[in-house]
């Protein structure tokens, strides 16, 4: 069984149907690399994927686990949403980066905020367990329990810096830990945004054209900090129209065309020997359009 | 007698700024609750709160300061007794709509790619509005908000209509019966408190600007 399995997903807007039964799988260390014509569904998937967008039908397993079935008609809540969010992370075309914060800040706020409700929780546990002690004895534990969390406090703060420092090694980025996202060009906000989404671990990282909005001369560094990230245990999911990229970086191409799989397979099969005609005319025209 | 006249004043905009600081006070909240009911996904309350902001901002707020002292009358009750309760009463109100459409436009010019860029952070809904947009919609804000603001400083005049708040005009007038003065010099005089008082405002809000200059959005 593969680790990420989607099947069947569909969506529609309104009466456009954008997703008409989209089915794929990835194995864990894998890079998928979607290509496609504009408008023919791949930010849509991606968004589907990430939960910023629920499919009218479908199913999704992650390591053998289903993590969405529309078939279930529970609506989900918003912390129920949240929780599934966090195996999906998303570098948006337009980095996105937060302005009023500097680039340690966005890459550490996410964590921050997930580690202070595990010590609001922590804290409310150990309520109830003084409330549960003999009287005399609740003094006394409630001193050994601020320890203990100023102690967790302290050690969840080191390691999210310690984490955010290496990181930004990882993104060539160590020297502008202090700067704001309006003194980065494109592609170091680009690689900032890759770091934030890597920050909190997540199963599968998906790239919606993290090059798309840079100028040529800055796609270069972004792609090679993406290539620099695979790895045995970071599962990639890439929407790009860098075909290059595509055929060295990717173990599986999926061509989407109007909502559909027209074609899926390793690179060599993909942009060696297209079965579709429209995965043809799509090669063609991509390969014609820097001209 | 100058000091005479000018502890008259002064105890006069001491009620000036009390109605001005009332009102900020509970109309800066309030107006946010107002902005985010117009953009509630309810319709109902989306259209409520929209004709609400439409009266009030279509209606002289004179004319609102009577409506909430005399209005009572209407249903059969005596007029508020107590009438610079009735003009916070109808500043607040008048206050709070002009707040929300000012917040209105500031939160919805934040991109959506702020939200969604959160939301893919397992952010909440709380957090993404208290640690992502609002330092941004404040610092969007402030420019039209410090107009207000200043705009209210004068406004409180108005409630010398309703009678029994000696806010500094009313009080400009009174000083000239007990010194026998032409109206003219604590008007004057008046109109120096407002200057200096503004002229500090004018300061605060340059200052914040320049606080919230150190990121561009
Ligand atoms: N929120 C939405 N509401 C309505 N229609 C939408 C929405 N999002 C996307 N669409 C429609 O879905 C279709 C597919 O859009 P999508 O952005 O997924 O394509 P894409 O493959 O990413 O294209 P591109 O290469 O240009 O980024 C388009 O026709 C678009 O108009
Ligand atoms: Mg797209």
């Amino acid at each position: 069984m593969a680790f990420l399995e989607v099947c069947g997903y569909r969506k529609k807007f309104g009466e456009n149907e954008v997703l008409k039964g989209i089915s794929f799988s990835l194995e864990k260390g894998e890079v998928l690399a979607i290509i496609g014509s504009s408008g023919g569904g791949k930010t849509t998937l991606l968004r589907c994927l990430n939960f910023l967008e629920i499919p009218d039908e479908g199913e999704l397993r992650l390591g053998g686990e289903t993590l969405f079935d529309a078939a279930e008609k529970l609506r989900l809540s918003d912390t129920r949403i949240r929780e599934k969010r966090l195996h999906f992370g998303l570098v948006f075309q337009q980095f996105n980066l937060f302005p009023q914060y500097t680039v340690f800040r966005n890459i550490t706020l996410a964590q921050t905020l997930l580690a202070k409700q595990e010590l609001a929780r922590k804290k409310r546990e150990f309520a109830a367990a003084r409330k549960g002690a003999p009287k005399e004895r609740r003094k006394e534990l409630k001193a050994e329990q601020k320890k203990i969390l100023a102690e967790i406090r302290d050690t969840q703060k080191e390691r999210i810096a310690q984490k955010t420092d290496e990181l930004l090694a990882r993104v060539g980025l160590s020297e502008k830990r202090n700067a704001y996202p309006y003194e980065l060009s494109g592609g170091q906000q680009q690689r900032v945004a890759i770091a934030r989404a890597l920050a909190l671990s997540p199963d599968i990282l998906c790239f919606d054209e993290p090059t798309s909005a840079l100028d040529p001369e800055l796609t270069g560094e972004v792609l090679k900090v993406i290539k620099g990230l695979k790895s045995s245990d970071s599962t990639m999911i890439v929407v790009t129209h860098e075909m290059e990229f595509a055929k060295n970086v990717a173990d599986h191409v999926i061509f989407i065309a109007d909502g559909r799989i027209e074609e899926e397979g390793t690179p060599e099969e993909v942009f060696g020997n297209p079965k579709s005609e429209k995965t043809q005319a799509f090669l063609r025209k991509s390969l014609e359009e820097p001209f | 007698m100058f000091w005479g006249v000018l502890e008259q004043l002064a105890l006069g905009f001491l009620v000036t700024l009390e109605l001005f600081a009332i009102t900020l006070v509970l109309a800066l909240p309030i107006g946010l609750l107002i902005a985010f009911c117009m953009m509630s996904k309810f319709r109902p309350l989306r259209w409520v709160f929209k004709v609400i902001v439409w009266v009030v901002r279509g209606t002289p707020l004179m004319l609102q300061l009577f409506i909430v002292c005399y209005g009572p009358a209407l249903f059969g009750l005596t007029a508020m007794r107590d009438s610079f309760l009735a003009a916070c009463i109808a500043f607040v109100i008048n206050y709070a709509c002009y707040f929300a459409v000012i917040y209105k436009g500031g939160i919805e010019s934040i991109s959506k790619g702020q939200y969604e860029a959160g939301q893919v952070l397992g952010m909440t809904r709380t957090q993404i509005f208290s640690r992502i947009v609002l330092l941004q919609v404040i610092r969007r804000i402030l420019a039209p908000m410090s107009n207000e603001v200043i705009t209210l400083v004068k406004d409180t005049s108005l409630a010398n209509t309703l009678g029994g708040i000696v806010e500094i005009i009313a009080a400009a007038k009174a000083v000239t019966g007990t010194y026998a003065l032409p109206l003219i010099y604590p008007l004057l005089g008046a109109g120096v408190f407002f200057l200096l008082f503004i002229g500090a405002l004018t300061l605060l809000f340059g200052f914040l600007e320049k606080k919230l200059s150190y990121f561009k959005v």
